[in-house]
This record gives structure tokens, sequence and C-alpha cells, in this order.
């Protein structure tokens, strides 16, 4: 039960996107589930994190923070919704 | 993306340690005087960062325990005798020595009075952090949305910010309800088990009313809580959730 969720990588998905992020929803490019980016499931290892969708375990986001500047790889996102999710 | 980061919305600024608050036996509150707070909604935290002599950088999340309403911004940290940071933080940390940190941020495990209710709050461990500042902040604003905070702890002594929930739960709109999973003194007229199905049955308010959900603590707690409010036909777009790691209480 090492497993977080999209809360811990708030503030690094703030300081890339200059955005609230874990309220946007992401749909999963392999089995289409959409959720809230808090409720990935997140794995934080240096030098930064892995998160996942809850439904097929696919890796969604990889994020790397080398020297203070981080980088975010979305590859396994289908998409990305900037509007905040609605009512939870 | 790295051109998005140079940006830098998100700063990282050294906050005075103003005072420290001994909780528990292993559980202490830092108020803190950072000096450009932009102020913060209730359920959001930081970002803390500790820099080695030699360079080396650890950083970890903490919720914020202070209200929006409050004028300072206070953290409360378990320590975990094997940790990295939160040794330091419990432990070493004075009056008159800086932290580093960043924040607020987090969007979603929020409440704030807009959002209505009824609430139902289910705190494991230190999982209760977050779940203050809602409190404190249905407190500031006078809410008439009803509340109700189920609390497992091991024991009463582990029960963090007990006075205060205690004189909180005298306002007619907050129910507070503990669960000590270990050890219960003799009397104890509150629950002794660790929070399951029935518990939750019990205490939550029925899925037909549609209540708003927080639930926070280890990981292992936070997924078998909200599995069980699924079960029992709570919706799960009202069930937020927030896990800490790895599981001690
Ligand atoms: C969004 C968010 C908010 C958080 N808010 C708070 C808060 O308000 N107060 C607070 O005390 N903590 C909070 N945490 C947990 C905190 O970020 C650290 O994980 C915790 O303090 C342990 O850090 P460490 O460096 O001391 O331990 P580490 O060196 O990271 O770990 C030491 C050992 O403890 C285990 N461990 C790690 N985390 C935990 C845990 N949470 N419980 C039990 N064992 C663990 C590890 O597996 C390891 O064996 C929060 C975490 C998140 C993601
Ligand atoms: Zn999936």
């Amino acid at each position: 039960m090492n497993a977080l969720d999209g809360n811990a990588i708030a503030g690094s998905l703030l300081d890339v996107f200059g955005a609230e992020m874990t309220t946007a929803t992401g749909v999963c490019g392999s089995c289409g589930t959409s959720a809230p980016v808090a409720e990935f499931e997140v794995y934080l290892r240096a030098p930064g994190a892995v998160a996942r969708c809850r439904s097929c375990r696919s890796v969604l986001m990889v994020l790397v923070t080398i020297r203070g500047l981080t980088c975010v790889d979305l590859r396994g996102l289908a998409a990305l919704g900037l509007a905040p999710t609605s009512g939870g | 993306m790295a051109r998005a980061a140079l940006l830098g919305r998100l700063t990282w600024q050294l906050a005075n340690v103003v005072e420290l608050v001994e909780e528990t036996a292993r559980v202490r509150s830092i108020v803190l005087d950072p000096p450009a707070w932009p102020g913060h909604r209730a359920g959001q935290h930081v970002d803390v960062r500790l820099t080695a002599e030699d360079g080396y950088q650890a950083q970890r999340s903490y919720s914020i325990a202070s209200a929006p309403e409050d004028g300072y911004l206070m953290l409360t940290v378990e320590r975990l005798e094997d940790g990295e940071v939160s040794p330091y933080l419990a432990d070493e940390l004075r009056p008159g020595d800086e932290l580093e940190l960043r924040g607020p941020v987090g969007g979603y495990f929020v409440w704030e009075e807009s959002l209505g209710g009824p609430l139902l709050l289910v705190a494991g461990g230190s999982g209760v952090v977050p779940l203050r500042a809602m409190l404190c902040h249905h407190r500031a604003v006078e809410s008439i949305v009803p509340v109700r905070l189920l609390y497992s702890a091991r024991s009463l002594e582990e029960v963090v910010y007990r006075d205060e929930l205690m004189r909180m739960a005298a306002a007619d709109q907050i129910d507070i309800r503990f669960t000590l999973t270990r050890e219960q003194p003799e009397g104890w007229q509150g629950y002794g088990r660790r929070i399951d199905r029935e518990l939750l049955d019990e205490v939550s308010w029925p899925p037909g009313e549609h209540p708003l959900v927080y639930v926070c603590g280890p990981t292992g707690f936070v997924e078998a809580t909200a599995n069980a409010l699924v079960e029992l036909g709570h919706e799960p777009a009202r069930i937020r959730t927030e896990r800490f790691g790895p599981t001690g209480g």
C-alpha cells in the first residue's frame, strides 16, 4: 500500500502548468476511464512520480524533476480537460 | 513543458517558525509565518523541502491544519521513527528556524461552505489534519451545513486536537465520533474497532441524503473506507479522498 493519489503531485503540476490540475479530468488512453487527476494512483519515486489509471493500471503521466525543473509526459492520457470536474 | 516551468508561478519561500505545539507524544503542530501567503482553502496542502549541507534535498507534502480565516499557517506532523523528514519537523525544528515551503496547492480535497453538505468527514490517524481545517472553516463562517466526523485513532492519547474537537462537538451542526482501534480507556462510550462497513452505515448520513464525503489518512485506510462507502450506496463522485502513504494506524 505505497500508492498515493494525484493530490500528492498537485504542487509539481501547478508548477508546470501554472494552473491547479488535480481537479482536471483525465481520460485513460488504454481503457477510456475518466477521473479527476486527484484520483489517479500515484507513486513517488525520485526524481519524480508516476501516475496510473485506477481501473487498468496503465501509466498516464510521468513526472521528472531535475535541478528544480519539472517535466511532465502525458502520453498515456487520451485527454486532459482543464475544466474542473463537476461535483467531485 | 520546460518553458511552462520557467514561468515559476509557484515559488519556494522561507517561512519563519513562530510556535510549536505538542499535540500528542508523536505529533506536533508547527505555526508558520510565510512572507508571501496568498491565502488558502480548507483541505489544501503545502510542499515542504529540506536541504542538507551537502545540497541533498527531500520534499514532502503536509496538509494545512489552520482555517483560511486564521491569521497564520499551521501544519501538523506525525513523527515516523525511520522517516527522513518527519522526525526533523516533529522533533528538531525550533521557534525562529526557517522552513522552506511552497503553496497552497491542491483544489480537489477542499471543502468550502458553497459546496454544502451534509458533510461526512472520515479520518484515520494524522488524516484528521485537513479535516480540522474544514471544521475550523465551518465554525469561522458559522455554517449551518450539518457535519459528522468519524475519527479513527489507536488510543485516546493518540487523538490529535482532542480538546478542540470536543469543544467543536458542542455546536449543533457538528457531530464527532471517535473509534479507538487498539486501546480504549475504562468506561469508553465511543467505538472500539476499525472502521468497517457496519460502522460507516451507523455513522454516515443515508446515501439518499447525498452526503459530500472526505476521507483522509493512510492509503489502506482510505481505500477500505471509500470502497465500503460505495458498497453502502454512496455516490463515488461525492467521495473525495486523500492518501498520506503507507500505514501505521
Ligand atoms: C497530500 C499529502 C498530505 C499529507 N499531509 C500530511 C500531514 O498533514 N501530516 C503528516 O504527518 N503527514 C502528511 N503526509 C505524509 C507526509 O508527506 C510524509 O509522507 C510523512 O511525513 C513521512 O515522511 P518521512 O520523510 O518522515 O518518511 P519517509 O522517509 O518517506 O518514510 C519512512 C518510512 O515510513 C513509511 N511511511 C511513509 N509515509 C508514511 C505514512 N504516511 N504513514 C506511515 N508510514 C509511512 C515508509 O514506507 C518508510 O518505511 C501527507 C502526504 C500527502 C501526499
Ligand atoms: Zn485505464
